[in-house]
């Protein structure tokens, strides 16, 4: 087997008996990238860095040493970590040249049990987007195409250059983070697995921070049981993120085999909206009826708040981004447009470092936070989000886990996004809930679009529950047997 | 919800971003048609509901109030686009 093509499982077990090295690995990998540019995927590639770790961790092996998780395994990170002395861009020409002194809490982690950094991957600028199209650094591509449709499609946003390199075969796992669905769209959107996982599960310290009560780090990998090895090697309780939650991390592997058997899955009414695609419908049945026949029970469930999911969110988190890009001003880092005064040179470096998309957010949520709106819009939003929480909590009183589908279409071409922004908002429907409840949720692929697509269907579950979303997301990764990829990668 | 261009150079002063008039133009549409479309929230009765502060429940720990990091001016001016006797320049603000 070529050792692009490997998951991280038969990696690391092929690793442990000595059949392949890390410098194997990594070098396979270092080809593809080269070979594989065109879908702009990495935003930088870091070949000599990784060829060091590789070097390091089979010279652990080689001394006994080398037990972590990810020992030896080549991994791609989100360019929106900061990755100490390697530019770190969140996909903004505001970060030009910036090298952070310092290593991302979730990176770190990583390196601790051995994984090895193959480069930084491309994403919608300051992950805000769901196409990659807004990245400064240009568009990641999709390796899928439509059948008979030459024209390139979308990874989806913002993690797409992660889901790009992960489904093209350029990394055997990539970090993403998710905001309102910049895990689990790309995911969708490529045939990958990712997993956001509960709000505090992993810490946001050293991230670039977008909109701070919703970004979580995840995994993005191409199976259920990678997701499940790279979240714990990931995650963990961190005192310089006050938000990270002090609860032990379980194995997530140990119990992923044991099926759904007895479980209750609710699949919620209002998530089947009258403009629903007939085969994401019909994508959604199958789902249902793959985890009765395993021998799960499902039940309609009702989240009645659903539909405000959406419009709160484009308050809360563009509020949340207005305060946290303040910290862009051409003093610290990155761009600076000179100017004569202070208050211009803020005003013109600002103006010239972020893209459309960035600044539409940091002015609807300036407007949102400003003297007199601040009831209206922020605080009546908070009250929304109560609500979906709620919501949430009451349903899984009497259910293990929740069934819908992850996006409400295939990727679409990179020519021809959604027109408008409300539009392409909509896109993160089926996920945005998820965030503004802090709760797990996961995309697994399940199977093809008319066009020859994947498509995904999302598992949501208990805070802190990420076993049973796994577990879950297992049953219908074997039912689905999904093992179609994409031509040529 | 409407909006005018003297809003958008408003909100565009306040958050530091300078736009120009044509800019201003097309940012009012789309900021309208934005706000406009979370409206709906208005429909929700959130009567006596609290507004969330925290997704999840959890108290925030308290640490100790020592110095546990810091003295590193030379990394955090490392990046800095001016900088000088280890301090970041801006323009003259004082005249």
């Amino acid at each position: 087997m070529t050792p692009t093509d490997l998951t991280i499982a038969q990696a690391r077990d092929l690793l442990a008996k000595g059949e392949i090295s890390s410098m194997e690995l990594v070098e396979a990998h270092i080809d593809a990238m080269e070979n594989n540019r065109d879908l702009n995927a990495y935003i930088t590639e870091t070949p000599e860095k990784a060829l060091a770790m590789a070097q390091d961790s089979d010279a652990r092996r080689a001394k006994g040493e080398g037990n972590g998780l990810l020992e030896g395994i080549p991994v791609a990170i989100k360019d929106l970590f900061c990755t100490a002395d390697t530019l770190t861009t969140a996909g903004s020409h505001i970060l030009d040249g910036f090298k952070p002194f310092y290593e991302s809490t979730v990176t770190t982690n990583m390196w601790r049990q051995g994984a090895v950094m193959l480069g930084k991957t491309n994403l919608d600028e300051f992950a805000m987007g769901s196409s990659n199209l807004t990245s400064y650094h240009g568009p990641a591509i999709n390796p899928w195409k439509a059948r008979g449709d030459n024209r390139a499609r979308v990874p989806g946003g913002s993690s797409g250059g992660s889901a790009s390199a992960v489904a093209g075969r350029l990394a055997l796992g990539a970090t993403g983070t998710d905001t309102g669905g910049s895990i689990r769209q790309p995911a969708a959107f490529t045939g990958t697995v990712g997993i956001k996982p509960t709000y505090g599960r992993c810490s946001r310290w050293g991230i670039v921070a977008f909109a701070s009560s919703l970004d979580q780090a995840g995994p993005m990998t191409r199976s259920v049981r990678d997701a499940a090895i790279m979240l714990r090697a990931m995650a963990g309780h961190d005192p310089k993120d006050s938000t990270s939650a002090d609860i032990a991390v379980p194995d997530f592997e140990a119990d992923l085999d044991k099926g759904v058997k007895g479980m209750t899955i609710g699949i919620p009414k209002e998530y089947r909206s009258d403009g629903m695609a007939p085969e994401i419908e019909a994508l959604w049945q199958q789902g249902i009826k793959w985890l009765e026949e395993q021998g799960a029970k499902t039940v309609e469930v009702s989240l009645p708040h659903t539909k405000y999911a959406l419009p709160a969110y484009y308050i809360v988190a563009p509020a949340e981004a207005s305060s946290n890009l303040s910290r862009y001003d051409g003093v610290k880092y990155g761009l600076r447009v000179e100017a004569d005064d202070l208050l211009s040179m803020y005003e013109k470096t600002r103006a010239a470092g972020f893209g459309e998309e960035v600044k539409r957010r940091i002015l609807i949520g300036t407007y949102v936070l400003s003297a007199g709106y601040y009831d209206a819009y922020y605080l009546k939003a908070q009250k929304v989000r109560t609500r979906i929480a709620e919501d949430f909590h009451h349903v899984f009183g009497h259910v293990d886990a929740i069934l819908t589908p992850a996006t409400p279409s295939a990727a679409f071409p990179s020519e021809d996004p959604p027109s408008d922004p409300v539009s392409m908002y909509l896109n993160d429907i089926f996920t945005v809930p998820v965030n503004l409840a802090g709760l797990p949720g996961m995309s697994v692929p399940a199977g093809l679009s008319g066009e020859g697509l994947p498509l995904g269907l999302q598992v949501i579950g208990k805070a802190f529950d990420e076993a049973t979303v796994l577990r879950v997301g297992r049953a219908i990764e074997q039912a689905a047997d999904f093992d179609v990829r994409p031509e040529g990668y | 919800m409407s909006f005018d261009k003297t809003t958008i150079a408003r909100i565009s002063r306040l958050a530091r971003i300078a736009t120009t008039e044509a800019e201003q133009e097309r940012l009012a549409g789309e900021l309208g048609g934005i706000l406009a479309w979370v409206e709906q929230l208005d429909e929700v009765d959130v009567e006596g509901v609290a507004p969330m502060t925290s997704v999840v429940e959890m108290n925030l720990k308290a640490r100790e109030d020592v110095v546990s990091d810091g003295a590193n001016a030379e990394g955090i001016l490392k990046n800095a686009p001016k900088s000088a006797h280890g301090f970041f320049v801006v323009p003259k603000v004082v005249e």
